[in-house]
């Protein structure tokens, strides 16, 4: 699944240019920029501390940026457009004592619908959520995953056309974790641009088409996964054999960089002496796997921070 | 709400059937359309967000407890009124012989005929009677009075004779009713404010303490929200006026007590039109002030001024209702006038312009206080942890 050919077309829906903003002394957001596509699963990694609530609160205009701008679809975002946002905020929070139901057809009535649509839009995306049994139960009654789901709700009720989630993984159990990956993919397959940061650097892995790493106010690196691996990713290869490789240390052109019995992992400086590598490894003996060594998120996440 | 039928008659259908034209212009093509909705306008904002407040309300238990309890306040204190009001039955006495003539005719008294003193004494004695009139040839009138254990004075009282009484300034009203309609309408602006008001606080510091505020604001402006929780508690607390209102006059006349409502007609309708200024006024500093904190623990702090604001005229009215110039005063100031103003005009000492004077000062301050305190709730409700100083609540 190649995001670039899913949308064809696709276009920078949302859009930061230099946004700024201080808390007194301190630089929280220096000049960030980037962008979510329309139908893009954007993952938004960084630190604690690294800005991200406070960009998110930016772009739903919770908070006053001090330079820079926010646009969609080119346009400056005005509070019109953002009514048609869905915004998690990193503090959950939902009014404890209304009913699960009608704090979602609430909010979705908040943002315009008439009662009986959000009334739907709320049952169906509830059952989805597996909230289905709990619409009249209050919020203060529900575990924190099911609080937790009750918020991603709150977020989509109201078929937004542009997501913005801080964390929406973050106390959810294993299931809830599909659940909500689901809901999130759809909603990005119908042409929604989606943000939302996560901790949970193997889910953004594994869900995102493009990432944004934020480290200190500033933006590291952000594109789309595939690029960024490409970018960042090692040039090493890993070699498990059933013998011992300990000869590869002696080969011209290579660097070993781990090494442990039959296993070993080692950079080449051309292709001609990697394949020279893998031409010694089978005629010597057995060779298990010869593969290009995966980067995770987290390596690249480790070496644009740095 | 409930999980009735119509929910299972909406689940399954799709978007495309709720299909409007996408507010955002779409030239990429391959997407579903997006349902667009119309974005909703201040009032539809306005009028959501207090008809929450007041369903919620509405639903609390503690709420319809202290309303049940306030309104029998109410009925108890008109059923009370009307027992041990002025409407007493007559005295009963004994009437010993020609003392006869000088009972008759007085409606105060009801003559019990005996034989004796000493039949008289035993009616008194069994409890019977209040005192007994007996004719005494001594007296200048005639007759004598005798109690039991003390001076049956409600006997002696109609019995006196008065010489013809007549006043240069009489006073429009009786001190006793003044003193009760300047406490009522003391109390009932009291408890409104101070009840509707720490719900508004309350409301306001709920929403900051678990974030939803977060989501409200990404939805609505401050000021719709703002606006909706002031108009919400203020129509509560106008309703529960009503109720009072209703009540406390239904109860005056079942139980036959006409006179209290005489003069009152005027005065109440001011005290309603200044109630619904003031109350807004109060409801946009507690709301303010209570967006300052961010936990419920912390409110009493930074609601109490705005406490005393209502306090200090619930007192003045109960300490000074008997004073013309201290009352002139109050009248005036915004947070005094709707107790003091509506004295007045019961009490007669106000001109027919003073009042609307009075009102336009009112309104004015009302406004500034809007002004002010939907400044400090905007700069404030997305502060959390320690209070918000109240200079940098103002400038933002």
């Amino acid at each position: 699944m190649t995001p670039a050919s899913r949308h064809p077309y696709r276009e920078d829906m949302l859009e930061l240019n230099d946004v700024t903003k201080r808390y007194g002394e301190r630089l929280a957001l220096d000049a960030v920029s980037f962008s979510v596509g329309d139908g893009r699963l954007t993952g938004f990694v960084g630190g604690n501390g690294a800005g991200k609530t406070t960009t998110m609160r930016i772009i739903l205009g919770v908070l006053a940026a001090d330079g820079g701008s926010v646009s969609l679809d080119g346009s400056p975002l005005t509070a019109t457009d953002r009514r048609r946002f869905g915004y998690m905020p990193e503090e959950r929070g939902l009014y404890p004592k209304m009913k699960v139901l009608e704090q979602a057809v609430y909010l979705a009535r908040l943002h315009g619908w008439a009662p009986a649509a959000a009334r739907r839009n709320a049952t169906e995306l509830l059952d989805r959520l597996g909230l289905g049994e709990r619409f009249d139960d209050t919020i203060e009654s529900l575990s924190l995953g099911n609080q937790q789901r009750a918020q991603i709700a709150a977020a989509l009720v109201h078929h937004p056309e542009v997501l913005v989630l801080d964390e929406p993984f973050s106390g959810l159990d294993p299931m809830a974790v599909e659940t909500v990956q689901g809901v999130l993919a759809d909603a990005a397959a119908g042409g929604v641009p989606v943000l939302f940061s996560s901790h949970q650097l193997d889910i953004v892995e594994r869900l995102c088409d493009d990432l944004v790493i934020i480290a200190g106010g500033r933006i590291a690196a952000s594109g789309g996964r595939d690029a960024l691996r490409a970018e960042h990713g090692s040039e090493r290869w890993e070699l498990l054999t059933s013998g011992d490789t300990g000869w590869l240390r002696e080969r011209p052109g290579i660097t070993v960089a781990e090494f442990d019995g039959g296993w070993a992992v080692f950079e080449a400086e051309s292709d001609a002496a990697r394949q020279a590598v893998l031409a010694e490894a089978v005629s010597r003996g057995e060779v298990v796997s010869f593969t290009r060594e995966h980067t995770t998120l987290a390596q690249i996440f480790k070496e644009v921070v740095r | 709400m409930s999980t009735g039928s119509d929910n299972t008659a909406g689940r399954g259908v799709s978007e495309a059937n709720v299909s409007r034209p996408s507010a955002r212009s779409r030239d990429g093509a391959g997407a579903p359309p997006r349902p667009a909705v119309p974005a909703p306008n201040f009032v539809d904002s306005v009028s959501l967000i207090a008809g929450r407040e007041i369903t919620m309300r509405l639903r609390s238990k503690a709420f319809l407890i202290s309303t049940g309890i306030l309104m029998l306040a109410v009925l108890a204190s008109v059923v009370l009124g009307s027992l041990f009001g002025g409407q007493s039955d007559p005295a009963k006495v004994a009437v010993v012989g020609a003392a006869a003539t000088a009972v008759e005719g007085n409606a105060a008294l009801d003559p019990v005929p005996v034989d004796d003193e000493a039949a008289g004494e035993q009616l008194l004695r069994d409890g019977e009677v209040e005192a007994i009139v007996a004719p005494a040839p001594s007296d200048p009138l005639g007759i004598a009075v005798i109690g039991l254990d003390q001076t049956p004075s409600g006997v002696v009282q109609a019995l006196a004779v008065h010489p013809t009484v007549e006043l240069l300034e009489p006073a429009a009203v009786d001190p006793g009713l003044a003193y009760l309609v300047a406490f009522g309408f003391g109390i009932v602006f009291f408890m409104s404010a101070i009840t509707f008001g720490s719900t508004i606080a309350q409301s306001v510091v709920e929403e900051k303490q678990t974030r939803v505020v977060e989501i409200l604001l990404s939805t609505v402006s401050a000021r719709a929200l703002l606006t909706g929780k002031v108009i919400g508690n203020s129509v509560l607390a106008f309703g529960q006026i009503v109720a009072i209102a209703v009540l406390a006059i239904a109860g005056l006349l079942v139980t036959g007590q006409k006179v209290l409502l005489g003069g009152l007609g005027s005065s109440v309708v001011w005290f309603v039109v200044f109630f619904a200024v003031g109350f807004v006024m109060l409801a946009a500093l507690f709301a303010a002030s209570a967006a300052m904190v961010s936990r419920a623990e912390d409110m009493g702090s930074v609601t109490t001024p705005v406490t005393m604001l209502v306090m200090i005229p619930y007192f003045l009215v109960i300490f000074f209702f008997d004073d013309p110039t201290v009352l002139a005063i109050m009248s005036y100031v915004p947070f005094s006038a709707p107790v003091g103003m509506p004295v007045r005009v019961f009490l007669g000492q106000a001109e027919w312009w003073e009042p609307i004077l009075s009102l336009v000062i009112l309104i004015a301050t009302t406004a500034l206080a809007v002004a002010i305190g939907e400044r400090i709730y905007r700069n404030t409700l997305l502060k959390t942890g320690s209070r918000v100083p109240l200079a940098e609540a103002l400038r933002g």
